[in-house]
């Protein structure tokens, strides 16, 4: 047969393209579970990090189920829309969990519809609330967990994630915590995101660094990695657009 | 490499010249400079870069494999189409395998396992080697540039983290004393184009070593 005849070429291209989608499918058919399985163990170690205790894949469910007290999808007025505790839902329809950050905050943004996952956690007999964020970066999304004290303000704990900002700058937003060095997610601690009159102000992330300058108090700021600025504005705006959402439900239990 | 009467053995000389030559005369990037872009890309820290250098190794040499098996029937007017579609099904395969099984490093890679796709060495070595040889050649030439290509990527990766951020692998190399008495790190290396630098810098170490690499 004629390799260049158009008929040849149409048949090629058609049983190539048929048999990589059958084996692309085939593979990611096979190997969505197992995929599904790291999303959701990360996403709990996630939560875990943000309150100090570190797990691995392996023990991420365990350490989860004995740290979390109960998860709550919240609405605008702070109203708790659904309650999720002790492995079943005692009201609502959705678990917070398995509510998509990025696509809640779409709706937000698109109908101002608020219905955001809070998850209330402890740890040595202390409660905190552990809320998700979710922003822009440089390059591409970023993420993360702040942990609030029971006083519903002090910042006990936060983790970052990223999905590509630069290696060595603003990547630095996701190192983890380690001995004896003081890396980017230390700083938030025991910083506060009311002020004294109970004024939202969220915690800003400062070029520069927080000691030279005074329109952010240094409660309220954080010093930003240099070279990084625009990942550190994404931070600021992050948890500025997220925590935002939990005023009400903050200050009604006061 | 014409056909032979006879089998030759698995690993002849000449098919060891076939890993070797990649690796040292015939590097993809300082010889053949292909490949530059990654080597920008993904040098500012050793880790990405080393599982960078094994999954471009992975699909070079399988996909040169299978376009060598494919060589007598592809049509020679599709045939860069051809190239494409079995490199990014290769890669689709590779991001999600490292997606089920080690989550940690395609985290770490992200949006690098996409690139590999655009990586010249892969279209390169298709076209100059794999649609004219067959399978078991192509794929030590596929194994040979892939490391050859690794060992430039690792290199570079070294001096930039060293410099750049003042560790090594991740394990903080310069002592504090160093910070204490005034040394900071050079963002400069960091940023892509000391990558050039520092391949331009491979280049002329390999060039002046042997003479017969330099062009007139």
């Amino acid at each position: 047969m004629d390799k260049n005849s158009n008929a040849y070429i149409f048949i090629y291209a058609s049983v190539m393209v048929v048999l990589v989608a059958v084996v692309l499918t085939s593979a990611n058919l096979a190997l969505k579970p197992l995929q599904e399985k790291n999303k959701q163990n990360e996403k709990m170690i996630n939560l875990l990090s943000s309150i100090g205790v570190s797990a691995d894949a392996t023990n991420a469910a365990k350490l989860y189920s004995e740290h979390v007290i109960k998860e709550v999808v919240i609405n605008k007025a702070g109203e708790e829309l659904s309650v999720y505790s002790k492995g079943k839902l005692e009201h609502g329809d959705v678990r917070a969990f398995d509510v998509n950050l990025k696509s809640a905050l779409k709706t937000i943004e698109k109908t101002g519809e608020v219905a955001l996952p809070l998850f209330i956690m402890n740890k040595d007999g202390n409660e905190y609330f552990v809320i998700p964020v979710y922003g822009k970066g440089l390059w591409g999304p970023i993420w993360g967990n702040v942990a609030l004290e029971n006083d519903k303000n002090t910042i006990y704990g936060v983790n970052f994630g990223h999905e590509s900002e630069t290696p060595g700058l603003g990547a630095q937003i996701a190192t983890s915590p380690t001995e004896g060095r003081v890396v980017f997610s230390d700083e938030f601690k025991n910083k506060k995101i009311f002020d004294e009159s109970g004024n939202f102000t969220s915690v800003k992330v400062i070029k520069g660094g927080v000691a030279n300058q005074s329109e952010v108090k240094p409660i309220h700021g954080v010093d930003a990695i240099s070279g990084s600025t625009l990942t550190s504005n994404g931070v600021s705006e992050m948890l500025e657009d997220c925590l935002v959402n939990y005023i009400n439900y903050f200050k009604k239990d006061n | 490499m014409a056909a032979k009467e006879e089998r030759e053995p698995l690993f002849s000389p000449k098919n060891i010249r076939l890993i070797t030559n990649p690796i040292n005369v015939d590097n993809p990037i300082t010889k053949q400079v292909l490949g530059i872009c990654s080597a920008l890309a993904v040098t500012v820290k050793l880790e990405p870069a080393i599982v960078m250098a094994i999954s471009v190794t992975a699909v070079l040499s399988v996909g040169n494999f299978i376009i060598a098996l494919l060589r007598n029937s592809i049509p020679s007017r599709i045939r860069i189409i051809v190239q494409l579609v079995i490199i990014a099904a290769l890669v689709i395969l590779v991001d999600q395998i490292l997606k089920a099984f080690a989550y940690d490093v395609s985290k770490q890679l992200s949006v690098f396992v996409g690139l590999i796709i655009t990586n010249c060495i892969i279209m390169g070595r298709f076209e100059a080697f794999a649609m004219a040889n067959k399978p078991w050649p192509s794929l030590l030439d596929g194994i040979g540039n892939g490391i050859g290509y690794g060992l430039i990527l690792v290199i570079v990766a070294f001096f930039r983290e060293l410099f750049g951020s003042g560790t090594v692998y991740g394990f903080q190399i310069i002592p504090d004393s160093f910070y204490n008495m005034g040394y900071v790190n050079n963002g400069l290396v960091i940023l892509p184009p000391m990558a050039l630098f520092a391949v331009a810098t491979i280049i002329w170490v390999q060039r002046s070593r042997n003479k017969e690499l330099i062009e007139d």
